[in-house]
């Protein structure tokens, strides 16, 4: 790879031992994908939940923050995805004293590295979402796909390591998402049918990503007439990041880089791959559950908006969460701050449920706090979360926001 | 009589082990009992299998990026596979295995790398050679 003065000041130790380890971490990367150089990133976005990073994840970044405060700041913005504990609540969900001490002493070490704990994975609804054509490194598969896409933003998945990596250089190597030629159409789809709601959205982008399959084939659709909201793009752009691992989609007419199809092609386009109703109840058919008694009903995956919260609370008016179900509720702490102001928060608290302050439920240790609570039959509207919880030890269920709760409120699925 | 499978340069160290093998995607974070050491996912081809010292053959990576951590935190704690083969790898797995100082090689000049090794077949992954070399063939379909 090609470095300019100042990177190879940083890789030679000159700028520290935080920094030396960010570029060796990142020449080792960009080597895989021949990268031939490094681009600059105006922000920085890190997953680390204690539960993926462990001891030996919580011990590294300890260590990088040890070094003396020249050394260890990042150098661009960065911020946190959801956290593994909510240290406000977190004895009632079974979770112990030692995985909230591992959560402090990450928090710790962030705090000492300069990164703004926002705890989120809706940080394009709520923090400072990315303008087209602006490189950057995040974290967490959703909110790459949706500033990819969405926002004509530039980024690869960043795990971790690498997005602490770009924080404290203020660069990533230049390879994958970054490059015009990996942005390209790879796989067309023509959807027959718009779908209604964000389960319904999520199930679309489930199956679309099950049929890429792999990071780097591109699809784009055509057939959605008008532009979705921001929730339906969210819950869409999760769910096909889950089930491929697909970091880039385009809408024709609707998402920035495909205002037509040759847009986004070159060449000859691909040849369309239809999407009926009955594609998209294959995939919705292996979650399903009606008349099941219901353990936990989960909202989360990605975390609530203002507008996904008040809607959860609109439904839970007047009624109260079964007593053999519990209800959980995750979003990010900007929203929550706000929905505790408008009230919304103490509606649906109310109502018997619990609301979780910038953690994702899967990622919280899921598997532990379903042995300790008894859950096993699991009910989400998010495509997402049921994708990934059938490894936890848990039978999960998809339904739409309001069988949601209403399961929540009977004990069983509708 | 050896194989020899010419793929892109890898990351991570030279290391030989046996063939853990099946037609099928990865992520630590969907499929693993990290605690256990084995495939928890119940639809997932390995389900109930150990990964534990073994040389991982996969089709692709798929799902979120925990696995980036996860995999340094299951080498500390001596559940880790000793490394990983993918027809295509994503950029997660590769960060991780890097962070974690695990092999992983993708990209096989001679097709579906999991229909060239079997489960049981002895293996040397050398990344930085872009090489992995077949102690024991797999028998004839």
């Amino acid at each position: 790879m090609k470095l300019n003065d100042e990177e190879q000041a940083m890789l030679a130790g000159d700028m520290g031992e935080p920094r030396r380890w960010a570029m060796q971490h990142m020449v080792e990367v960009g080597g895989m994908f021949d990268a031939g150089d490094f681009v600059p990133v105006s922000q920085a976005h890190m997953m680390a939940d204690t539960e993926s990073l462990g001891e030996a994840g919580v011990a590294f970044l300890e260590g990088l923050a040890a070094h003396p405060r020249a050394e260890r700041r990042v150098r661009v913005p960065m911020l946190t995805d959801p956290r593994g504990v909510d240290l406000s609540y977190y004895r009632p969900l079974g979770q112990t004293e030692e995985m909230a001490e591992l959560e402090r002493r990450t928090i710790a070490a962030c705090t000492a590295l300069g990164i703004l704990m926002t705890d989120s994975c809706v940080t394009y609804q709520t923090i400072m979402p990315p303008v087209q054509g602006e490189h950057v490194a995040y974290g967490d598969t959703g909110v790459v796909i949706y500033c990819n896409s969405v926002l004509g933003a530039r980024s690869n998945f960043e795990g971790g390591p690498s997005a602490m990596a770009a924080g404290l250089t203020g660069r990533t190597p230049r390879y994958g998402l970054h490059l015009d030629r990996h942005r390209r159409a790879t796989r067309r789809f023509a959807v027959a049918e718009r779908p209604e709601g964000l389960t319904d959205w999520g199930v679309l982008g489930g199956l679309i990503g099950r049929l890429c399959g792999s990071y780097w084939e591109v699809p784009v659709l055509e057939g959605i007439e008008g532009a979705p909201t921001s929730d339906e793009m969210k819950h869409f752009g999760a769910a096909m990041a889950s089930f491929g691992s697909t970091p880039l989609f385009h809408i024709v007419g609707v998402t920035p880089e495909a205002p037509d199809l040759e847009a986004v092609c070159d060449g000859p386009p691909p040849e369309p791959v239809e999407i009926g109703r009955e594609d998209l109840e294959g995939l919705r058919g292996n979650f399903g559950a009606s008349g099941d008694e219901v353990d936990v009903v989960v909202f989360a995956a990605p975390q609530l908006s203002h507008v996904e919260m008040a809607r959860v609370a609109d439904l839970l008016d007047g009624r109260h969460v079964h007593e053999r179900t519990a209800l959980v509720v995750c979003t990010s702490p900007t929203v929550a701050a706000d929905c505790e102001r408008l009230g919304i928060v103490g509606r649906i608290e109310a109502a018997g449920a619990v609301v979780l302050r910038g953690t994702c439920f899967y990622n919280q240790y899921a598997r532990e706090i379903g042995e300790a609570n008894g859950w096993t039959r699991l009910l989400s509207n998010s495509v997402k979360i049921v994708n990934i919880l059938g490894g936890y030890g848990y039978r999960p269920a998809l339904a739409g926001m309001e069988d949601c709760v209403t399961a929540a409120v009977t004990g069983r699925v509708p | 009589m050896t194989l020899r499978l010419r793929c892109h340069t890898g990351i991570g160290p030279r290391v030989e082990g046996e063939a853990l093998v099946a037609d099928d995607d990865f992520s630590a974070r969907y499929d693993l009992d990290r605690l256990a050491g084995t495939f928890s996912r119940p639809g997932h081809k390995l389900a109930g299998l150990s990964y534990v010292d073994k040389v991982l053959v996969l089709n692709t990576a798929k799902g979120g990026v925990a696995s980036a951590w996860m995999l340094r935190e299951m080498a500390a704690r001596g559940l880790a596979p000793k490394a990983i083969l993918f027809n295509a790898a994503n950029t997660i797995l590769a960060q991780g295995a890097a962070f974690a100082g695990m092999a992983l090689c993708d990209r096989f000049e001679d097709g579906d790398i999991t229909r060239l090794i079997a489960t049981g077949n002895r293996v040397i992954v050398d990344p930085p050679a872009g090489l992995v070399t077949v102690l024991e063939r797999p028998a004839p379909c």
